[in-house]
């Protein structure tokens, strides 16, 4: 037997994240394959209800410590590397999120061990290898981990949360573990400004990324949302220019959207973006590059300008409703 | 203050990416370089820092190409200093990077006064060992928090924003000197005119320094680089804006969107 598998289960207030479920099925995978043990670890307060919903691990850690709330990347580190050698863990996952992204590179510093990040697959031949995107999505890297050893982060999106969800109670096991002090605070948390518009909530979106080029042209994706109904959001780099408001970004650290339809224009398909829309029931996409990696997850592509294309489409769409 | 701002340059993916016949890497050929998104965030981050509190702002880039482009616009922005650290940086990764640059800023002292906060990207396209800054940090010895978008300095501390998902957000405090992951400035970039930018060219001027570079520039070796296959690939609707727009409605009317 191998040695184990370690999952970081990550939570936010009181829910495990749908990347706990991810990395826990990618782990029940490799845990086969490798013929080793499937660990999660649990890190902060009242954690025996979240414990109980880790079914697919063979045995789930908790260390209780308030202070492991939204602990820093040094604190987690720290804990994760003395649990490593407790339990003989050799391979650690870790979530591709805001929330975990920094605990894996300490963690990796600390144990000599290497950290692979943007991972979207994982097989296994006797070697581990990695598959990572890179350049948002337009280039996948193969990493060989040739011990099987490592700390990779799982990229958000790319293994199925199903295969992480069992029904059955896992066995439990409480650790006392030393806890560094931060200096690393956490205060509050900071509720999501309220929009004058709740984008989740929308059967239409047109959605606008750097492509529109300018505050000016936003107003031409406005039209065409009015007149089929729907509202604007955006990428981030719309948002980061303040063309439009934090609540319309959608994406990784903006709102996850699942509407009737999504009409993207000028947004190139990121991962970061990708995540927040690929629920959506139809996706088209307008993009002036043939290649944008958004057309390999649209059902209808346009490859062309959205800035001609957009005024002579909502003017179709009114006549077509006011014919109606 | 004490500003540092690490810069980095990645491919742009507006330009299709090509790897190279004989090796894991990309075709350098067909590349062009522009600074990374949230680079130019973290760079615009340091500028506010230093209108409200004074001090310095450092830039500070690996050499790479289209570098000096880059170091001269932050200069025109408003930097006071631009460093450029020597070398064939092409295959480094986050690791390594981390310990060049602590290997420069240990050499410039300063950085670790009180006042001193190094504000770099959180993540780029091309991290594959992850975020620079944890390494950073760590090799310093200070604390570091990233997806950062805001930043309040009171005296030796500090407050900071950071993202989480679903819009939100989480505030944390913590000491300087600090390694900062910057997400988003809490301003869009500022603009500077190419007029400035020419003028910084004729009277300012980068400083290039050298630091041993690591044993190992990454952790690990790329097996393969290669472009996805297309997954699913979007059925495409051709011919002039008002043909493609007739289609669309078409589309459009057969799933009751209209
Ligand atoms: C931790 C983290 C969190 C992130 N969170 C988010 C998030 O929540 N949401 C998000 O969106 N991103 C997020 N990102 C950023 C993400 O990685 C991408 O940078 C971003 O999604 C790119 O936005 P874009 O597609 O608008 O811009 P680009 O990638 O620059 O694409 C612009 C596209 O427009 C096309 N174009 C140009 N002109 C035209 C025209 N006239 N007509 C049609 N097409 C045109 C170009 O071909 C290109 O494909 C995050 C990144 C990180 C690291």
């Amino acid at each position: 037997m191998s040695d184990a598998i370690l999952v970081l289960a990550e939570h936010l207030r009181g829910e495990i994240s749908e990347i706990t479920y991810a990395m826990l099925g990618a782990g029940r995978n490799l845990a086969k394959a490798l013929n080793a043990p499937l660990y999660a670890v649990l890190l902060g307060s009242d954690l025996a209800p979240l414990a109980a919903r880790l079914g697919a691990a063979d045995k789930v850690f908790l260390v209780e410590n308030p202070q492991l709330n939204l602990a820093s990347a040094g604190t987690a580190a720290a804990l994760l590397k003395e649990l490593m050698a407790q339990q003989q863990v050799g391979l650690v996952l870790v979530g591709g999120t805001n929330v975990s992204m920094g605990i894996g590179s300490v963690l990796s510093v600390r144990t000599g061990l290497p950290f692979v990040n943007f991972c979207k697959k994982i097989s296994w031949d006797g070697a581990l290898t990695c598959t990572s995107q890179l350049f948002g999505g337009k280039i996948l890297a193969d990493v060989k981990l040739t011990d099987g050893r490592g700390v990779i982060s799982i990229y958000p999106g790319s293994f199925p949360a199903e295969a992480g969800k069992s029904e059955a109670a896992p066995t439990t096991v409480k650790l006392e573990l030393p806890v560094a002090a931060s200096t690393v605070l956490f205060k509050r948390y900071i509720e999501p400004e309220a929009g004058d518009i709740d984008i989740t909530k929308q059967n239409v979106l047109v959605a606008v990324g750097r492509g529109i080029q300018s505050q000016a042209n936003v107003a031409l994706a406005e039209e065409l949302a009015q007149a089929l109904g729907g509202a604007v959001c955006a990428s981030r780099p719309v948002i980061d220019q303040g063309w439009l408001p934090l609540s319309r970004q959608v994406g990784k650290s903006g709102m996850t959207v699942k509407p009737r339809l999504y009409l993207a224009l000028g947004i190139s398909g990121a991962p970061e973006h990708w995540e927040g829309m690929q629920g959506s029931q139809l996706i088209i996409a307008v993009n002036t590059d043939p290649k944008a990696p958004i057309f390999d997850g649209a059902h209808y592509g346009v490859c062309g300008d959205a800035l001609e294309l957009v005024p002579a489409l909502a003017e179709k769409i009114k006549a077509k409703k006011g014919a109606a | 203050m004490n500003l540092f701002v690490l810069l980095k340059m990645v491919p742009d993916t507006v330009e299709e990416l090509n790897v190279a016949p004989d090796s894991p890497a990309l075709d350098a050929e067909f590349l062009r370089f522009k600074l990374s998104d949230p680079g130019e965030q973290a760079l615009e981050q340091a500028l506010l820092l230093k209108e409200k509190h004074g001090g310095t702002v450092t830039v500070v880039a690996l050499d790479a190409p289209e570098v000096d482009e880059v170091l001269f616009t932050a200069l025109a922005k408003g930097a006071t200093r631009a460093v450029k650290i020597g070398g064939d940086w092409s295959r480094l990764q986050s690791f390594a990077a981390g310990q060049i640059l602590a290997a420069f800023l240990k050499a410039a002292g300063s950085a670790l006064s009180a006042d001193a906060l190094v504000l770099l990207r959180s993540q780029a396209i091309d991290d594959l060992e992850g975020e620079i800054g944890p390494y950073l940090a760590d090799e310093l010895g200070v604390p570091y928090a990233d997806v950062v978008t805001g930043v309040t300095v009171t005296g030796n501390s500090m407050s900071i924003i950071k993202e989480f998902a679903g819009g939100l957000r989480g505030e944390f405090t913590l000491p300087l000197p600090a390694v900062l992951g910057i997400q988003s400035a809490e301003k869009p970039p500022r603009y500077v005119p190419i007029a400035k930018v020419r003028a910084a060219l004729k009277s300012a001027k980068i400083e290039t320094v050298d630091v041993a570079p690591p044993a190992r520039l990454a952790r690990f070796a790329l097996e393969r680089m290669y472009k996805p296959e297309a997954g699913g690939r979007a059925q495409m609707l051709e011919g002039s804006p008002e043909a493609v727009a007739d289609k669309l409605v078409e589309v459009l009317v057969q799933q009751g969107l209209i």
